[in-house]
């Protein structure tokens, strides 16, 4: 589902970002990014997406082969994947509901089979009472709450999080991890970047380390 | 299906949006209504003009105006002669009691023309050429002119040239006009687009993020340009209309002091259609030049 073979990242400016990154992710498989900040955790995660393209070495997801991908290919390649951001990236000029929907609107589709999954998402995520409401009125925890059901709306294969419980205390961040384990099981891929290990104690899992954009020996299989 | 709802759905957000903010939407659409007025209103009234000037003179013609107190037998050995002048096509008389007749229903003057003692007009012949083209006309004229027994040889063409010659400068004005302030148009939509992806930058990161297409991003600002274009468009038709209704009610005064039925004319149905057309398509042409100078800008990071 996502192969990284030999990835160089240099950013411009001579900064590498990644350099000689390789490892595999199986179709269902939950799997850890750790490392200090700065170590290249985001930077993958964007090669991932299709946000950044690898220097070198070959970046291949759900068959695309993000290297040499045509700009017009990209859109279907990102709903394809749900994307949850530190910073949330939600929308203030509309309510959790139509922030929802957005990735539902840019894939076409019925506007009631959308809003029937629109609900569903946010029942998922135990926001479903507070749809109506502006993502400015949400707490921390309920913004990434908010975040994980735009992503999943759309049922992507893939599931990328950077930094979910970044800024969030243990409770929060233990309800939003078995929101992660609950995708696990019927079947998503998983790959969450994380710096906490306390999360990798509480919630066991294969974890990849990077350290100054090197993946540590034993880390990849 | 699929497809006519999302464009139902961005038609809705885009109106929905322009109802965000109506005193710049307003704003917008006014100066663009204005803008358009002007070549729109002068074309109207050059359509007038040259209306009039093709109902009082259809075909060129030249009169040839008689002395006073020519017999009969003379009149009709002169029309034999014209007649057989390989020029000329067509001879048609008008004895001065005619003429007089004529004046008398045409315009206004009947009052006066009835004080008159005694019919001060001319007989005349209308002589229609053969060939209308400018330098046969001349040459033609020439020669009337050169037959004694012709008091007076007019060519009743020569002010409708100068009038076409005048028409023709008033459609170069309008069409530079009509160019300048089309480009006034789309740089207006131009400017408004670009505010507008300023302001929702985060949302089109995001919807890029989330794996919208070009298109996807890019229709709603297409169909704001549209309409925005399109409103303008019938702003100015309305200020258009408007006047000229007001116009029309102070010339019908005017017009009465001189027993004529002169109107301006109002914008016709395909006249209105091709001004919507126009207008709502240049906002969309403007639309399109800022969408894609400034989207490609906005790359997720």
């Amino acid at each position: 589902m996502i192969h990284f073979g030999q990835v160089y990242k240099r950013y411009p400016g001579g900064h590498e970002a990644l350099q000689d990154v390789s490892f595999n992710i199986a179709q269902g498989e939950m799997v850890y990014l750790t490392g200090h900040s700065g170590a290249g955790k985001s930077t993958l995660l964007k090669l991932i997406a299709a946000i950044e393209r690898p220097t070198s070495g070959s970046v291949l997801i759900n068959g695309h082969n993000i290297r040499a991908i045509k700009r017009e290919a990209i859109p279907a390649l990102r709903r394809n994947i749900g994307l949850i951001f530190q910073d949330h990236k939600l929308l203030f000029d509309r309510s959790a509901f139509d922030n929802v929907l957005l990735p539902l609107q840019i894939s076409g589709f019925d506007h009631r089979e959308a809003a029937k999954r629109v609900r569903a998402a946010l029942d998922k995520v135990g926001l479903l009472a507070r749809e109506k409401a502006n993502p400015i009125a949400l707490s921390g925890g309920e913004q990434q709450r908010l975040c994980i059901a735009r992503a999943i709306v759309s049922r992507p294969d893939i599931l990328l999080a950077d930094e979910p419980t970044g800024n969030l205390d243990a409770e929060y961040s233990a309800e939003i991890l078995n929101i992660f384990r609950s995708f696990h099981q019927v079947g998503v891929t998983l790959l969450i970047s994380t710096h906490d290990q306390s999360v990798l104690q509480r919630f066991p899992a294969r974890a990849l380390h990077l350290d100054h954009g090197m993946l540590q020996q034993g880390s990849a299989t | 299906m699929k497809r006519l709802r999302e464009h139902l759905h961005v038609l809705q957000t885009t109106l929905s949006r322009l109802w965000l903010t109506p005193g710049a939407s307003l704003l917008n659409m006014t100066i663009i209504g204005i803008a358009l007025s002007l070549p729109v209103g002068t074309y109207v009234l050059l359509k007038s003009v040259q209306h009039l000037a093709s109902s009082v003179a259809e075909t060129p013609q030249i009169s040839v105006f008689l002395d006073a107190g020519r017999r009969d037998p003379e009149l009709r050995a002169l029309r034999e002669r014209l007649e057989a002048n390989d020029r000329v096509s067509r001879v048609e008389f008008v004895s001065r009691d005619t003429a007089l007749l004529q004046l008398q229903q045409s315009t206004g003057a009947s009052d006066m023309v009835g004080d008159l003692p005694h019919n001060p007009l001319p007989d005349t012949f209308i002589i229609y050429p053969k060939s209308t083209d400018a330098d046969a006309m001349e040459a033609l004229h020439q020669e009337l002119r050169s037959w004694q027994q012709f008091d007076h040889v007019q060519l009743d063409s020569a002010w409708v040239k100068k009038l076409d010659a005048l028409l023709g400068l008033g459609r170069l004005a309008t069409a530079i006009l009509a160019t300048t302030l089309s480009l006034a148009l789309i740089a207006i939509t131009f400017n408004t687009i670009r505010l507008q992806i300023l302001t929702r930058r985060d949302e089109i990161e995001v919807s890029k993020l989330i794996g919208a297409s070009d298109g996807f991003i890019r229709r709603p600002f297409l169909y704001f340009g549209l309409l925005q274009g399109l409103t303008g468009g019938i702003v100015a038709w309305l200020l258009v209309s408007a006047s000229l209704w007001l116009l029309n009610g102070s010339l019908a005064d005017l017009t009465q002091l001189y027993s004529s039925d002169f109107q301006l004319h109002t914008l016709s149905w395909p006249d209105s259609l091709a001004l919507f057309a126009f207008s709502g398509y240049l906002g969309w042409l403007g639309a399109w030049f800022s969408v894609s100078q400034h989207l490609w800008q906005i790359e997720p990071r």
